[in-house]
């Protein structure tokens, strides 16, 4: 790569990374500021996690159910099928619950802001509603945030119930296992530090979520195929964001707590 | 007089009494180095329709944009009612923006929402009652020839019946300053020509400063070149030689306001490139 295309291509990349901080700053301060749009929170609210609620519990009741059937088979091996209740709970609360609910959210929702945004950039709506006096942080980037976040928070709640059903489905009826011991050992396995890990990791991904797609949709240049490139982008950098930041949580975690 | 709208908003960054509704000084802005306006000065008196023309890309949507605060200038000031907009906070000008009606090239209606809420945009996000948004908006889609619309979505109406309500969404605040975005551009002539009448309309009858680009001239010396009659609802042409004396040309090239006058000084122009442009 010449150094001239090098160059540019740094300094493009820290301006995006200056650019999404910027926004993600100006629409934390618009929070504590007036006006709010607590019926627009409302609306996304119900088309990011309303719409989303089928996605979420079949990849939850899924996800529950194959970790059940796989470790069912590897726990056999040392005679510990009856842990399999265990291992599919913290699984699902500490990791597989707030991260796979969040890449389904991510998908669904991040690219549906960043085309949304995006098709309103590129035809001039974003324009027209500041020339009309409304700031579009405060109108449409905002009440997307505080939904995501609030949303990403229960249906990480529901994946995890679903996912423990689908893994007492697959322990009961195919394996042969015996319902009150699968309920009980997810149930006695878990501590308070386990379920506060699984519900702070949807809270940093729903902001993620929210924030990479508002930023690839309001910096969306060139027509509808930009409008297609901020969208996939949108997807791509959301999801790698929640991998890397949950390692990140991951580590702090278990560095205060323990486990 | 004060609308309702303006009557609602801090009074800080309202008009100031007796300002030019629209002074640009030195001003220069360039994107990724290639500088689209350099050093523009002008002025727009209260009244006054500016005709700003000029080969396509040559930054008039540019200027326009500055005008209204939608982009920032790398030098020079901007004076919209006597408030420098430069200066000025993003938060501040929102509450200006009460007083600045603007029209973008394709309309730039809100696709998802129906004409009724389009048009009444902005009195909805300042809280007035749905009865009083409901008859302001009846009023401005009168004005514009399209009351039957309102419960229509933007896609369901036709490219001029757009740009009409784009227009009707940018008086519908009764605003002191107008900005028109070529609001004829790709539009037939026949069409092109009743948006002409709408904007000579809101020229004669309400007397709004106003700064409008149009690719087409003979938009433009219709403009200059009639009047509205209020009485038989219609463009009259004045007698001829004449022209409208609150309408005034200007002419952007490469960047540069290269004229700056009345209707007369420009078909009167020796330059070269006015007089290619105009043929």
């Amino acid at each position: 790569m010449p150094f001239a295309t090098l160059d540019s291509f740094a300094r493009k990349s820290v301006r995006s990374v200056q650019d999404y901080a910027t926004l993600s700053g100006r629409a934390i301060s618009n929070l504590f500021r007036h006006p709010r749009y607590v019926s627009d929170i409302f609306t996304q609210a119900d088309i990011i996690g309303v719409g989303s609620i089928p996605i979420v519990i079949l990849t939850g009741f899924f996800t529950g159910a194959v970790l059940a059937l796989q470790s069912a088979a590897s726990l056999a091996t040392f005679g510990a099928t009856a842990l399999t209740g265990t291992l599919v709970s913290l699984s699902m609360i500490k990791e597989l619950g707030p991260v796979l609910t969040s890449l389904m959210i991510s998908g669904r929702n991040a690219s549906g802001m960043a085309s949304e945004l995006g098709s309103m950039v590129v035809t001039e709506q974003i324009d027209a509603m500041r020339a009309l006096g409304t700031d579009p942080m405060k109108k449409l980037v905002v009440p997307r945030m505080v939904a995501t976040v609030i949303m990403n928070f229960f249906l990480t709640i529901i994946s995890d119930t679903v996912g423990i059903l689908g893994g007492a489905w697959v322990a009961v009826q195919l394996l042969g296992q015996s319902g009150s011991q699968y309920f009980h050992n997810a149930y006695q396995s878990l501590r308070y530090p386990d379920v506060f890990q699984g519900l702070v990791k949807p809270v940093f991904f729903g902001f993620v979520i929210a924030s990479v797609g508002c930023y690839f949709g309001m910096s969306t240049r060139g027509g509808t195929q930009g409008v297609g490139r901020s969208t996939t982008q949108a997807v791509v950098v959301a999801s790698v964001l929640i991998i890397i930041i949950d390692f990140l949580i991951s580590q702090f975690m278990i560095g205060i707590f323990g486990r | 007089m004060p609308t309702a709208l303006q009557e609602n908003a801090t009074s800080r960054f309202q008009p100031k009494e007796g300002e030019l509704p629209v002074v640009f000084e030195d001003v220069s802005i360039a994107f990724d180095q290639n500088e689209v306006l350099k050093d523009i000065s002008f002025q727009v008196k209260h009244g006054e329709t500016r005709l700003l023309l000029g080969p396509a890309g040559g930054g008039k949507s540019v200027l326009l944009k500055l005008a209204n605060g939608l982009l920032r200038p790398d030098s020079g000031r901007i004076f919209i009612f006597g408030h420098e907009i430069t200066a000025m906070h993003e938060n501040e000008i929102f509450e200006l923006r009460s007083s600045v009606g603007m029209v973008f090239q394709e309309g730039a209606l809100f696709d998802s929402m129906n004409i009724r809420d389009n048009v009444g945009f902005q009195l909805m996000e300042h809280h007035v009652p749905d009865d009083e948004v409901d008859s302001r908006v009846e009023e401005a889609l009168k004005f514009v020839e399209l009351d039957k619309t309102m419960e229509k979505f933007p896609s369901q109406l036709s490219g001029g019946m757009r740009r009409r309500v784009a227009i009707a969404r940018a008086i519908i605040a009764k605003p002191s300053l107008l900005l028109y975005d070529s609001p004829t551009g790709g539009l037939d002539p026949i069409t092109s020509t009743n948006i002409i009448a709408l904007t000579m309309k809101q020229r004669d009858v309400y007397h709004t400063s106003s700064i409008l680009i149009t690719h087409r001239l003979q938009d433009a010396f219709l403009l200059a070149t009639h009047y509205f009659d209020r009485d038989k609802n219609t463009m009259v042409a004045l007698p001829s030689g004449e022209a409208d004396r609150d309408t005034s040309f200007m002419v952007l090239h490469e960047g540069r306001l290269v004229f700056d006058g009345s209707t007369h000084d420009l078909v009167h122009s020796d330059d070269p490139f006015l007089k290619e442009y105009l043929s």
